[in-house]
């Protein structure tokens, strides 16, 4: 009970429960089409608030998150469709697969900062598409997989939209108490000023590595959730060009807000979704959105609604 | 408590330290006075391991800390506020000191506890004794200049310091600030008995609280004396105050 009143207002606890409800009876008012798309859209908020952790919240440069969710796509459907075990265990391994690769691609990465910290990871993530794009006899190659298994219970498109609400609002849940956990509160102060976190005892490389693997890890149970409703894997979601999507979602809802990355992502796919019928050159809309954001809501759309008297740049004393 | 020994630091060639020695006794007011580009906050970056030095030892309670990484040096016990503001812009106040007293506490891995609840009594005390408490839920970027130097100095405090090093703690404050962040400081010392190595460019505040006074010019120590045998040292008068009387304000 105390977790709960010190992190949630009563505002907040009851917007929650009403959203849920609202999802949870939703699928009997739509079409199979809005059913799915707004299983995909749980997905990819988790992604984008995964990727906000470490983004947002710990102030790295996090270029190429998207390899870690295809990573986690990658290594269910591979789990699924070659080790000939229970399909539940795949949806427990992908995301430490993914945590792993976190681990890996953390230790090189984080002895960078900034810039240099992006540049490279951008460089590592790209080596693991590559290599998952090259290596037709294990990962499919350019071909990706499907028809991979899924089990009955949400093999079907409204049994894997009610995985994929539940799955996100848990994940979601999860990554809010840690945010606001010590380690968040630190992961905070390193993004304001990794200098004066060291100098105040913190070691902010291995903070920013654990950082990582967490963030990893969401990004990988968000791949799962995508197999479930896709049934397949492709390179294209470990590419370059979906985690600067990713990251738009962040800096479009908000990156200094926990729910800004998901609304980003509402807003994001809803567009690709609905302008991409009229027109292929949809990101051109997106581009023009963006533009007007940088200069109007430097902080993302949900600035709009909660201010915060916070100055935009540090002041020199 | 703290022994600089032969220090040297090279910047491509350039001594910015060359040859400094000091030293800090237990319960001291140890203040470091030099024209400016004398090499102080060179010499507090060596000490606080934001640099390495080039050569010479820091004995730390009899452990050599030269080259330590900063977040270790800071275990061992010193803290350090900056010349040029340097806090959680985003944080609020309260945040700011609790971020050092957690990791003090070495809580910054826990991931399943609200902060909110954590290290409440003692951020507080910390801010309480700084005068800060009415602005603890202020945003820290939005506090005015003399309170974010102030902030600067409680960040320190959280981590219970033993030495406690503050860069210029009166930099670009007016009068009256200055006036209260002198009282704090000799508080600190007083009462809390807390050891501190400063430096400083208001000679007033100099003279009256250091009980040991280190000059610095051209990145060498000339003189480390009591107040009077600094005032009197004719060498300090030439090389730092070009032979003025400014010393007996």
């Amino acid at each position: 009970m105390i977790l709960y009143n010190a992190l949630f207002s009563k505002k907040t606890i009851i917007i929650g429960i009403v959203l849920l409800v609202a999802f949870l009876l939703l699928p009997y008012f739509l079409t199979r089409f809005y059913i799915y798309l707004l299983a995909l859209i749980f997905a990819i908020c988790l992604l984008a608030t995964s990727l906000n952790m470490v983004l947002g919240f710990g102030g790295m440069y996090q270029f190429h998150h998207a390899v870690f969710y295809g990573f986690g796509a990658y290594a269910f459907a591979l789990f699924v469709t070659k080790s000939g075990l229970p399909i539940w265990i795949g949806y427990v391994i992908a995301p430490f697969c993914s945590a792993l690769l976190g681990l890996v691609l953390g230790l090189i990465t984080v002895r960078l900062t900034q810039l240099y910290f992006g540049m490279l990871q951008l460089s590592l993530g790209s080596l693991v598409w590559a290599i998952t794009y090259r290596w037709y006899s294990f990962t499919g190659g350019d071909d990706g997989i499907h028809g991979i298994p899924i089990p009955d219970l949400i093999g079907s498109s409204t049994g894997a939209y009610y995985f994929n609400l539940i799955v996100t609002a848990a994940c979601l849940l999860l990554m809010y108490i840690i945010v606001n956990s010590p380690f968040g509160r630190t992961f905070q102060g390193i993004r304001d000023n990794p200098e004066r976190c060291e100098a105040v005892g913190i070691n902010v490389q291995r903070q920013q590595l654990v950082g990582q693997i967490i963030a990893a890890f969401f990004a990988g149970i968000a791949g799962t959730l995508f197999v479930t409703i896709e049934g397949s894997v492709f390179p294209d979601l470990m590419f370059w060009t979906f985690s600067m999507e990713t990251l738009i979602m962040c800096l479009l809802g908000g990156w200094f807000f926990f729910m800004g990355p998901a609304l980003g992502a509402v807003i994001i796919i809803t567009v690709r979704t609905f302008v991409g019928i009229y027109t292929e050159y949809w990101t051109l809309i997106l581009g023009l959105v963006l533009m007007l954001l940088i200069f109007f809501l430097p902080e993302g759309v949900l600035s709009l609604f909660f201010k915060k008297d916070v100055p935009s740049e540090k002041k020199e004393g | 408590m703290l022994q600089v020994k032969a220090l040297q630091k090279s910047f491509d060639g350039f001594l910015a330290v060359n040859d400094t020695t000091l030293n800090v006794e237990k319960g001291d007011v140890v203040a470091v006075i030099g024209p400016n580009g004398a090499g102080k906050t060179t010499l507090f970056h060596l000490i606080t391991g934001q640099l390495a030095p080039t050569s010479g030892s820091i004995l730390f309670k009899e452990e050599n800390i030269a080259g330590m990484l900063p977040y270790l040096v800071c275990r061992k016990g010193i803290s350090r506020s900056y010349q040029v503001v340097n806090i959680f812009n985003r944080l609020t106040v309260f945040e700011n000191v609790q971020v050092a007293v957690l990791s003090y506490r070495k809580k910054t891995f826990n991931i399943f506890q609200p902060a909110k609840t954590m290290a409440v009594s003692e951020t507080r005390k910390i801010l309480g004794s700084v005068g800060l408490l009415d602005k603890s839920e202020m945003t820290s970027g939005s506090l005015s200049h003399g309170d974010q130097k102030v902030l600067e100095i409680a960040i320190a405090l959280g981590n219970r310091p033993e030495l406690l090093i503050l860069d210029e703690p009166t930099a670009g404050m007016s009068p009256e600030e200055t006036a209260v962040t002198l009282r704090l400081m000799e508080r600190l010392s007083g009462e809390l008995g807390l050891t501190i190595l400063f430096c400083e460019h208001d000679m007033g505040m100099v003279f009256s609280i250091a009980s040991r006074i280190m000059v610095m010019k051209q990145g060498k120590s000339i003189i480390q004396g009591s107040p009077d045998e600094v005032r009197n040292n004719q060498q300090v008068r030439e090389a730092y105050l070009g032979g003025a009387d400014q010393c007996s304000t």
